[in-house]
């Protein structure tokens, strides 16, 4: 029935198709995306994907776009395969991508203004065009009156329309928007085609590729792909879908593609009218406002839902639907008003109420890592459901929901339609009076949404069950018994969906939503307000044509355009994420502090006991001198027995007895040799080892020294020994610690912040605008690496003030050569940080990965602990491999040795054939498209 | 009893959500066998093959008998080099210690002269430098009177000292560094563990869900302190005898059980700890960079490196505040020094009431957390 080739009856398809793409298939591990497609979209026209999520057409778009790379199959974007490096970088100038999510690719630290001009800088503007043309851009967006509010303070609509302002600072001649409006407020979403239309008709060459789950959003455009499965079900415009499958709009149309088997059971979905008698108030919401700081999110919301209502919350992403939802459900208190569920205070947070209550959150709020059977039985388990009895509903629920056949797989496995089902069957099968549910639908097929309705309509009509859904589809508003318009914080309108409609005589609800919005908007301008979307002006604002310079600057001049606006993008990131400008420079001071003051390894304070069974002359002689000796030793209360000897040995009171045994004066007067036992305590093998030397030497002095009345004359062969503690002539451990602790903290803090900045990107999706910009690999991570070299730097002179300040340890060597050496040694470790980035998915594995691998070597074999000359075999290679080494001995050298700048030569020489190395490494990892 | 209920099936649940996640189970199990064993014998305070030179300025008998005197594993063999060179050897870090004998070294000996011996120490290198530098000068003196005394019995002093290293009596290191990177490794996966289940619940909407549920903040703690706390008390275990008892044999000199009762103290402190990084942190990434400082400060302070007492005395102030000084102090006193109930429960004591503080305020900002999130 899905005819391709449908083009003959495409009016405007006389040119080379615009994308041809033939048998493409995708695939992610096991999972099938695409399924060996074949399609050719023509040129000039607006072409629209339509499908529900999960059918491929996110993975079509990024194809197409060039951001992802093709598996199997061939594709033409442009007259020319998108395989080919060559030509992706020939025509990406000439394509536009805009990601799927609100805001996806922009950088929601930087300003609106800051956004839209560092792409401009990408595809290589130069300052005065870029001004011009950002500014142009802006107005015709309507968002020249907030160019320096930051992208994420953003609303949704407003986040897309800068998101399309980055895609057209070119002038691009293939526009792929990859649904643009989903979650987009329906004032917003009407502004964002106009001006789209706007757009075409001053570019008549241009083609645009949109993807939409909203059907009733393609209706009007000129060319439909109706998708399914990865497979293209059927092509052609919006009249011939329809007429093809003889419906009156494109959902039903779609419905009608389907297979078979996955349109089986379903029926247009009729909602019998709600048998009127009981009035009892379930939900009852007096004046519920809460603000977080200065930012109003929810304003005044005031509601009144009776038993068995299936009540309805209209409104976009972002317009306090959530924050009205968990207030209501007592997750959050309000900062004003109440909110009763059956007369009782949620805000008390009663478990009773609880017990009353279903709730499914917006995303998918089970525990994925479960089965479909441990989840349902958890939670009939937390409701204190008897076994027997919650047996006999689980297999009811089972049943009735149809999931039967998945009882076992884990619930993250199942496909979006059966986890929403999963979800309610959780939600029901305590039986609550009450369900609250947050956007159930989003993401799921018509099919699977329509019977998910008819689980609700049969709950609330059979069951008296009271509903409370949110959406942002008007379709699904529809279905409601009352619906509320919400807005911006505040409810525009409350009442039926059809008097709601008939009310602003409009003809469909989205009409009647975009026109209280607009009376909304209308009353805050004229209290002086600025708060929702501002309306397009349309006319001459328009952005004309860039007048493109006829031929490209040559040279070095782009490259290095485009890594300094990823430099100062990165800058004004960091600059704006108090998180991590703290730990870039309040955490390489605070360990400095906590190892330069913890890790000593002087050992002093020891406390000793002594039990003294001679008490002669001698005896007490003897133990004066350990008495004497501060701050080595310190005395505790003398001891009686050995049993107390041990008993605080044990205890730890003491870490050293020395015992005198009974005639111990007598045998030394008799010259019988007595002997002295020191009993040390060697739990701690180092402090054990240094007491029992400190125990000796006192010995020692002791027979040497006359006054001590012990003395027996000068030992025959007898050698001095002149100790030079060379660099540190105290021998204190802070003159070792101070100089090493920089060498580990400036490879473990700027080789962290470089991994997570290129990793964030990933995790957040902003890295698309590295794949589908002309920006080089080298160009980006040097971009990128530069503002990190110079933290890095920074640190460095944190850490030597706080030395010379706080540790009172100056740099007696060369400073300019430490610092010549630190530059050197920051660029080598940030190296190690993009490579890190370049195998690690997530901002947390890459923060724990680069961590392990930068301590564990520095500790163990750069010379921290262990000078790397006594180190052996592969851990001697691993020191001799590791920047770190070289700088701990430049670094060391230049605080205690003072050696001079030409010892420092060679650990300069190795730190910089480091760098190109790293470079390379992370060069290869790092890909230009995304697999 | 509704309360214990829920604690269990949702500590139950948690249990096997950790057990789902492989990598996790294998890190665990990595960290507490072979990463244990080989800390436990690859670093070593003690001098180990410590890199010697000699200037034999006398180049007598005597002085060629004295570099023999070294050998391994304590001493590279010693290397022969110029006067000169000292210092540049010495600034390069080619030798830990230059030993300089000086002209006419054996005839002034057999004068009876005290001749100087001149012993270059790195002294950057502190937790060798000392200890070897009194090895060396200990060896130096038992050589010259053993050769020139003939005698193999050094002459000493009219009494004799005998030092006995109670608790440790050979100073094998591995015993105490096995159970410090044994306490490590809980305090590390503990916090990681707890903290990020809690991350990971808020993101996924899960501990919203929960919430609305009839079950108290505390349950759900409640339920993530036991469940991860088995976990790691059954890695704890494992690691104790396998690598502790039985490839290291260390022995234990006092109760097991009451170690164990000191862990599972620790344990709740440790979770607690983890819920409130994990409910005060915004995202998983700012819960990583937050647990580096975190981690770091509790190991390195912890006594398990350097002695406490060596510390400042203000930063003993603070660092009293830390369970893991009081859990490093009760295990030394446990495990090496047999101390009982009497000697530790100051310490259980102080770990439990600051376990207990962390675990009421994150209770208290527990919902609050929720807001947060979105």
């Amino acid at each position: 029935m899905a005819s391709f080739h449908s083009r003959d009856s495409s009016s405007a398809a006389s040119a080379k198709p615009v994308v041809a793409i033939a048998e493409v298939s995708h695939l992610y591990g096991r999972l099938v995306a695409l399924d060996a497609i074949s399609l050719e979209i023509p040129r000039g026209l607006m072409v629209g994907i339509i499908g529900p999520d999960g059918v491929g057409k996110s993975t079509l778009m990024a194809l197409i776009a060039g951001s992802k790379k093709l598996q199997q199959g061939r594709m033409t974007v442009l007259d020319g395969d998108i395989a080919d490096l060559r030509h992706r970088r020939r025509v990406c100038p000439q394509i536009a991508y805009m990601p799927q999510g609100l805001g996806k690719n922009l950088y929601l630290e930087l300003s609106v203004h800051d956004n839209v001009d560092f792409m401009a800088r990408l595809f290589g503007l130069s300052a005065a065009e870029r001004s011009l043309r950002v500014r142009e851009l802006l107005a015709a967006t309507g968002l020249d009156p907030f160019p320096d509010r930051p992208a994420g303070k953003l609303s949704g609509g407003m986040k897309q329309k800068v998101g399309l302002c980055g895609a057209l600072v070119h002038d691009p001649d293939l526009l792929v928007l990859d649904e643009p409006t989903t979650g987009v407020d329906p004032l917003s979403r009407r502004q964002f085609w106009t001006l789209i239309d706007d757009i075409r008709a001053s570019r008549p060459g241009m083609s645009v590729v949109i993807s939409t789950s909203y059907m009733d959003e393609a209706q009007r455009w000129d060319w439909i792909v109706a998708m399914d499965g990865g497979r293209v079900l059927a092509t052609g415009t919006p009249a011939e879908l329809m007429e093809q499958t003889g419906s009156t709009d494109l959902e039903q149309a779609f419905i009608a593609l389907l297979p078979a088997e996955k349109r089986r059971g379903h029926t247009r979905l009729t909602i019998p009218p709600r048998v009127a008698g009981s009035s009892e108030i379930a939900i009852d919401a007096k004046g519920l406002t809460r603000r977080f700081g200065s930012f109003t999110a929810v304003d005044q919301v005031t509601l009144a839902i009776e038993r068995g209502e299936i009540f309805g919350f209209l409104g976009s992403n972002g317009c306090g639907k959530s924050t009205t939802m968990k207030m209501l459900t007592g997750l959050l208190p309000p900062t004003a008003g109440s909110a009763t569920l059956f007369g009782q205070s949620v805000a008390a947070g009663s478990l009773e109420v609880r017990k009353n209550l279903g709730y499914m959150t917006q995303s998918f709020s089970l525990y994925g890592e479960l089965t479909v059977r441990q989840n349902l039985v958890l939670d009939a388990r937390l409701y204190h459901i008897p076994p027997e009895k919650a047996a006999r509903r689980i297999a009811e629920l089972v049943e009735k929901f149809g999931l039967g056949p998945y009882l076992d797989s884990l619930a993250e496995e199942l496909p979006m339609g059966l986890r929403q089902r999963l979800s309610l069957a959780v939600a029901v099968l305590h039986e609550p009076e009450m369900l609250i549910l947050d956007e159930p639908t989003s993401g799921v097929d018509p099919v699977a949404r329509d019977s998910f309705w008819e689980l609700l309509i049969d709950l609330s009509r059979r069951q008296g069950v009271t509903i409370f859904v949110t959406t942002h589809f008007m379709n699904e508003g529809m279905r409601c018994d009352r619906i509320s318009l919400m807005n911006a914080g505040k409810i525009l309108a409350c009442d039926a969906p059809q008097k709601l409609i008939a009310s602003r005589g409009a003809e469909s609800l989205e009409e009647a939503f975009i026109g209280y919005m607009e009376d909304a908007i209308a009353e805050e301008t004229a209290g002086g307000e600025n708060r929702g979307p501002e309306p397009v002006r349309a006319g001459p604002q328009n952005p004309p044509p860039l007048q493109r310079q006829a031929s490209e600057p040559a040279g070095l001049w782009l490259p290095l355009a485009r890594l300094m606006a990823y430099s100062n993008n990165e800058t004004r990131q960091i600059l704006r994420d108090p998180v991590r400008l703290a730990f870039a420079f309040l955490g390489s001071a605070l360990l400095m502090l906590v190892f330069g003051f913890g890790i000593t390894t002087d050992i002093q304070n020891i406390r000793f006991a002594s039990l003294d069974l001679d008490r002669s002359p001698e005896s007490r002689a003897y133990l004066e001198q350990f008495a004497g000796s501060a701050p080595y030793f310190i005395p505790f209360a003398p001891l009686v027995s050995s049993r107390e000897a041990m008993a605080r040995l044990q205890a730890d009171e003491i870490s050293l007895v020395i015992e005198i045994p009974p005639g111990f004066g007598r045998n030394l007067r008799r010259g019988s040799r007595p002997e002295v036992m020191a009993q040390v305590d060697g739990a701690m093998t180092f402090r054990g080892e240094t007491v029992a030397q400190y125990v000796q030497g006192v010995h020692n002095t002791l027979l040497r020294d006359p006054a001590s009345g012990l003395q027996t004359g000068v030992q025959k062969y007898r050698a001095n020994f002149q100790e030079r503690y060379l660099y540190n002539p105290t021998f204190e451990s802070i003159y070792s610690m101070v100089p090493s602790v920089p060498a580990l903290l400036l490879v473990l803090i700027p080789a962290i912040l470089m991994t997570v900045s290129i990793v964030r990107e990933k995790e957040l999706g902003s890295i698309i605008n590295f794949y589908v910009t002309p920006t080089g690999r080298l160009e980006y991570l040097l971009g990128k690496q530069l503002p990190y070299i110079a933290i890095g730097m920074l640190n460095f002179f944190i850490l030597v003030a706080i030395s010379l300040v706080v540790f009172g340890v100056p740099i007696k060597g060369s400073f300019l050569m430490l610092t010549l050496c630190t530059l050197l040694y920051v660029t080598a470790t940030t190296g190690i940080g993009m490579v890190t980035s370049t195998f690690t998915g997530s901002q947390v594995a890459a923060v724990f990965v680069t961590a392990i691998l930068t301590i564990v070597p520095t500790i163990q074999f750069s010379g921290l602990l262990q000078p790397v000359s006594t180190l052996e075999g592969n851990a001697r290679l691993v020191g001799m491999i590791w920047p770190t080494t070289y700088y701990m001995h430049s670094s060391v050298g230049a605080y205690t040795k003072g050696i001079g700048p030409s010892l420092m030569v060679q650990d300069l020489v190795f730190l910089a054939c480091c760098i190109p190395l790293l470079w390379a490494v992370s060069l290869i990892g790092l890909r230009k498209q995304e697999k | 009893m509704t309360s214990l209920l829920n604690i269990f099936w949702l500590g139950l649940k948690e249990m096997r959500s950790l057990l789902s996640d492989w990598v996790m189970i294998l890190f665990v199990a990595y960290a507490f066998t072979l990463a244990i064993y080989v800390q436990a014998t690859g670093t070593s305070s003690e001098v180990n093959n410590a890199s010697i030179a000699f200037v034999d300025e006398d180049g007598s008998a005597l002085s060629g008998e004295l570099m023999n005197a070294f050998y391994p594993p304590r001493f590279q063999a010693p290397q022969r080099i110029a006067a000169a060179l000292v210092d540049d050897a010495m600034d390069k870090g080619r030798f830990m210690f230059v030993v300089v004998v000086p002209p006419f070294f054996e005839k002034d000996l057999r004068a009876g002269r005290h001749p100087d011996v001149q012993l270059n120490i790195d002294a950057t290198a502190m937790q060798q430098a000392g200890i070897g530098a009194n090895y060396i000068k200990n060896i130096i003196s038992e050589r010259i009177s053993s050769i020139l005394g003939r005698t193999d019995q050094p002459q000493s002093g009219p009494m004799d000292l005998v030092i006995l290293k109670m608790f440790n009596p050979n100073g094998v290191s591995s015993w105490f560094i096995s159970v410090v990177a044994i306490i490590n490794q809980i305090t590390l996966l503990t916090v990681v563990l707890c903290g990020a289940a809690v991350i990971r619940e808020r993101e996924h909407g899960t501990l919203e869900h929960l919430l609305v549920m009839p079950l108290t903040p505390f349950e759900i703690a409640m339920a993530k302190v036991w469940a991860n706390s088995a976990v790691i008390l059954l890695a704890t275990g494992v690691s104790l005898l396998l690598i502790v008892h039985m490839a290291l044999k260390v022995p234990f000199a006092g109760s097991v059980a009451l170690w164990f009762l000191g862990v599972v103290l620790y344990l709740f402190f440790a979770t607690a700890l983890g819920i409130f990084l994990g409910t005060i942190s915004r995202s998983m990434a700012q819960f990583a960079l937050l647990i580096i400082l975190v981690i770091l400060s509790l190991m390195l302070l912890s006594g398990g490196n350097t002695p406490v007492e060596s510390q400042p005395q203000w930063l003993q102030y603070i660092t009293f505040f830390l369970p893991s000084r009081h859990f490093v102090s009760f295990s030394q006193v446990i495990i090496y020094r047999g101390g009982g109930f009497a000697a530790v429960w100051p310490q259980f004591l102080m770990v439990s009431a600051i376990g207990l503080a962390f675990f009421v305020y994150s209770l208290a900002i527990f919902r609050k957390s929720i807001a947060v999130t979105k």
